[in-house]
């Protein structure tokens, strides 16, 4: 088992003819992934390699049976990507984009309330669940298929490299995403740990958090009153100074919120184990896991 | 990106937002002719830098006569102001906004933000105003109105009212500020804001609301649509090697440490920095090259980071995955003879040929050390450091 996305998913990439979109569709296949289709406005009737490409989303539902979309378009038109997808009535929505202005990204997050699509992102890796689907830019070969560990995170190579350490442990995971760096995002923590808590296969969850913002305050609350399985967490940013955007967009203390050190004790008040070494995290969660 | 406060001014003015009338100076004789125009004292000067609590620092003053404007102003001009928000080195004074003096009954604030919690732009307004917000949100939380906005509706009159009577205005007043709060919203929404500010907003003695203060902050990815809010960047108010980063498009912070770091990353580098701190160390900087990391972003990186002196030792963590290591080994290494390394470098690098980018480095000639993970290069820093 896993969340959100698995071998039966079907997936179509937002943006395929473009330098991004081409190179991480074809990464994906070469990983099995199940890319149906392709949409380029004014791009319908051509192929990517084997790949159809349409001009709309719906298209691409309608006559490949698309239920994933992966978007590689650029910041200023992602937004009514993300919306053309949405009403299309795709499942899963993974936005990869970064740098899409917030407001666009407010409007979308307030438009998707009641509607049955889960977005993924902005500004993410993407969502891999090892051995059965790749829907994102993470490189494969870093994940082990077969659980028992779910990974969440806003980062994207930070995820990476706790992945990585996993792996490197002999621990496999279930699946991996990163949720995106942004402050408004379509998937937060919450659902995730949720989704994790309720997969048989998922034993374990390793939650790498940042700066800015209090989701992951607000992951804790839910993780002490609502989650059985063992959480790791880990925070960046200890060293960050106030009110400078660390990259992230949403990465950004304001004043006296959203600094690591009130994130690491929320965390640990909620009983979430607590990694403060990056470098020992794998040894950490063999041992917290006992795996 | 930050705006001056007389230039949040001229757009609020746009916006039929009432503030004092007054112009920026750039030296004493265009402040003394500003304080005739405006033709009544006291007037007021204030330092136009991108930081608050100038009010403390010095940098906002009152004149009383032409002689005392053009004192005043000669001695603001090219001084250093230190407020709690610009550090201990402070800020250069360049430009001076001269306005006229109000006869002020009481001070409000209110503001537009994005709220990241119910992702809605929420209106805040308090009777505490010409405070820091932060502070009465913190101890008087009653104080503070929220009037939360679903992007999709807009404002609408009912918000304008909750905030209007929450300030308990008489009847006169109340219409002049659900105007003055409509035009900051709509500032927020057309300019892609993160931020639009008045502390304080004034009641005079003569029953007139008018925004004493401004400022406003924009998110930097909406900037591409707003070329005319670009045009309003003082690169003057920025970090030189920042500004110098920016033009390479890397993602640098510069910070009083003295280990250097080249990462591919935001959250990844963040974690870096962190790591040099547990290593006993203090990081130089935050520097994220982008997830894909070629070799040209780090040459780049290299040379933001050697014009910084403090800067001793150099860590480099990328996490190439889908990127190819023996390749990113050779940029290293062109772009450490090309740039001229002259302290000790520190490589920990994962992905595709991993191994052979580290045969790379370690055959080199050049001090640089490779590390297999990040444990590794911890200890590498810990070592190298403890001798500087």
């Amino acid at each position: 088992m896993s969340i959100f996305v698995n071998k039966d998913t079907r997936v179509v990439v937002q943006g395929i003819t473009g330098k991004e979109g081409q190179f991480h569709a074809r990464q994906c296949i070469e990983y099995g992934t199940n890319v149906v289709a392709g949409v380029t406005p004014g791009k319908g009737g051509m192929k990517m390699d084997e790949v159809p490409v349409f001009n709309t989303v719906e298209e691409a539902v309608n006559k490949r049976g698309a239920n994933c979309s992966l978007i590689f378009v650029p910041p200023a038109f992602a937004a009514d990507a993300i919306l053309e997808a949405i009403d299309a009535g795709v499942e899963v929505v993974v936005a990869i984009t970064e740098g899409i202005p917030a407001l666009d990204m407010l409007r979308v997050k307030n438009y998707l309330k009641g509607k049955n699509t889960r977005l993924i992102g902005p500004n993410c890796p993407g969502i891999i669940t090892p051995g059965e689907c790749k829907v994102g830019i993470m490189p494969g070969p870093i994940h082990k298929s077969g659980g028992p560990i779910g990974v969440v995170s806003r980062s994207g190579t930070l995820t990476y490299e706790v992945v990585y350490q996993l792996t490197q442990m002999g621990i496999g995971q279930t699946t991996c995403l990163g949720i995106g760096g942004d402050p408004v995002i379509g998937t937060n923590f919450i659902d995730v740990l949720d989704s994790f808590e309720k997969d048989s296969d998922t034993k374990g969850v390793v939650m790498v958090g940042e700066i800015g913002g209090d989701a992951e305050e607000r992951a804790a609350e839910f993780v002490k009153s609502n989650m059985s399985k063992p959480v790791i967490g880990f925070i960046a940013g200890l060293t960050a100074p106030p009110g400078r955007r660390m990259g992230h967009a949403g990465a950004i203390i304001s004043g006296k919120s959203g600094t690591a050190k009130g994130k690491i004790k929320a965390l640990r008040d909620a009983g979430i184990h607590v990694c403060e070494d990056l470098g020992s995290l794998g040894e950490f969660a063999k041992e917290v896991f006992k795996l | 990106m930050k705006i001056h406060e007389y230039q949040a001014k001229e757009i609020f003015r746009n916006f039929n937002i009432p503030v004092p009338r007054g112009k920026v100076a750039f030296s004493k004789q265009e402040a003394c002719a500003i304080a005739k125009e405006l033709g009544s004292f006291p007037c007021v000067i204030k330092a136009q830098v991108h930081a608050g609590g100038r009010g403390k620092g010095g940098g906002v003053k009152l004149a009383s006569s032409i002689e005392e404007v053009e004192k005043i102003a000669g001695d603001m001009l090219n001084m250093v102001l230190v407020t709690h928000q610009t550090g201990p080195e402070g800020k250069v004074v360049r430009k001076l906004l001269v306005e006229e003096g109000l006869n002020i009954d009481r001070e409000y604030y209110c503001s537009v933000v994005m709220d990241r919690s119910s992702e809605k732009i929420v209106i805040m307004v308090s009777e505490a105003g010409g405070m820091d917000i932060e502070e009465v949100a913190e101890k008087t939380p009653e104080k503070i109105i929220k009037v939360f906005i679903d992007p999709l509706i807009g404002i609408q009159g009912y918000h304008l009212r909750k905030a209007a009577f929450g300030l308990g205005f008489d009847k006169d007043v109340q219409r002049p500020c659900m105007g003055i709060l409509k035009g900051l919203y709509s500032i927020f929404t057309k300019y892609d804001c993160s931020l639009v500010e008045i502390n304080p907003l004034v009641l005079t003695k003569e029953k007139d609301l008018i925004a004493l203060d401004a400022k406003i902050n924009f998110d930097d990815n909406g900037l591409f649509r707003h070329k005319e809010i670009l045009e309003l960047r003082d690169i003057e108010e920025e970090d030189p090697l920042e500004v110098e980063a920016s033009k390479y498009g890397l993602n640098y912070i510069k910070l009083d440490g003295n280990v250097g770091n080249i990462v591919n990353g935001a959250g990844l580098a963040m974690a870096t920095m962190d790591l040099i701190k547990r290593a006993g160390a203090e990081p130089a900087n935050f520097l994220d090259v982008g997830g894909g990391a070629s070799a040209e972003m780090v040459e780049n990186g290299f040379k933001i980071l050697l014009s910084d002196k403090n800067v001793r030792a150099i860590l480099i963590n990328i996490f190439g995955g889908i990127l190819r290591c023996d390749v990113l080994a050779q940029g290293v290494v062109s772009a450490a003879k090309k740039v001229g390394v002259h302290v000790p470098v520190v490589v920990r690098m994962e992905g595709t040929n991993a191994e052979k980018g580290r045969e790379i480095l370690l055959n080199s000639g050049l001090n640089l050390k490779t590390a297999r993970d990040l444990k590794e290069a911890a200890q590498m820093i810990a070592d190298i450091t403890k001798d500087v």
